[in-house]
């Protein structure tokens, strides 16, 4: 598993490599409360370079929509198919985190929504 | 009839070796991709299960694998501490750890990708989860 982030004003986009099961939820974690600042009120977890995910990784989502969730903040998922797509359907996952296509998708859905990503 | 078996140590650095090891076993039968990612999404819950619930401080997470024909079995066994209330572990969204970030899908996700699933478990002695799935 391989983990990178960019922060553009408001937002972390999360972009993540590989593998995701319980062994690399908290390699994932850990990069992201490393590089988390009080400031981020979205986060966007890239998920098109993943080759796999349990529901680990749903519930590694999960925690991080509960985080920001707790300072007004969002989540959103992209790159989400396959197998993937039917765990994140079957928790209900979609329901309450939105997902999209693309990033650039996404960080267009931020700004609207929000009106404050610069 | 094919049969495999793997013993392994209860590590979460072991989930991706198991998934994988079950994979490369049914290769040969040139399933589907979607059967791949199938078999290979419920063993990873179920060594999962295992390694974080099974075992507190570690242990050895056995797979034994048979192919009749195109039915595979897969059994993942441990000698953990077992499940207390089966029919409860295996609702959906039902956690022993909130606070852990676990999203109680396992079970549910295994009986989703795989025909069927048997659980066995006695506190203390362990459990075995027995799945079974038609490659096509």
């Amino acid at each position: 598993m391989k983990i990178d982030s960019n922060i553009t004003g408001n937002t972390i986009v999360v972009n993540l490599f590989g593998d995701v099961d319980h062994h690399s939820t908290d390699i994932i974690k850990n990069h992201i409360y490393k590089n988390l600042t009080p400031d981020i009120k979205n986060m966007i977890i890239n998920l098109e370079g993943v080759e796999f995910m349990d529901s680990s990784g749903i519930g590694m989502i999960l925690g991080r929509y509960k985080e920001m969730s707790e300072k007004m903040g969002t989540v959103s998922v992209t790159g989400i198919r396959g197998n993937m797509e039917r765990i994140y359907t079957l928790s209900g996952l979609y329901r309450i985190i939105k997902s999209y296509d693309t990033v650039d998708e996404a960080i267009e859905a931020v700004k609207a929504q929000a009106g404050v990503y610069k | 009839m094919n049969k495999m078996e793997i013993k392994f140590d209860a590590l979460s650095q072991n989930e991706a070796f198991a998934r994988l090891a079950v994979s490369g076993f049914i290769l040969y039968k040139n399933p589907g991709i979607n059967d791949m990612e199938d078999v290979k999404m419920a063993v990873s819950e179920a060594v999962t299960n295992s390694i974080i619930h099974g075992y507190n401080d570690g242990g050895v997470v056995r797979i034994y694998c048979e192919l009749n024909g195109n039915e595979l079995m897969v059994m993942v066994e441990d000698h953990g501490k077992g499940i207390e209330d089966i029919a409860l572990a295996r609702k959906p969204l039902y956690t022993t750890r909130p606070q852990e970030e676990r999203s109680g899908m396992g079970f549910t996700i295994m009986e989703a990708f795989m025909d069927r699933i048997i659980v066995e478990s006695e506190k203390g002695k362990g459990t075995k989860i027995t799945m079974y799935k038609e490659l096509k």
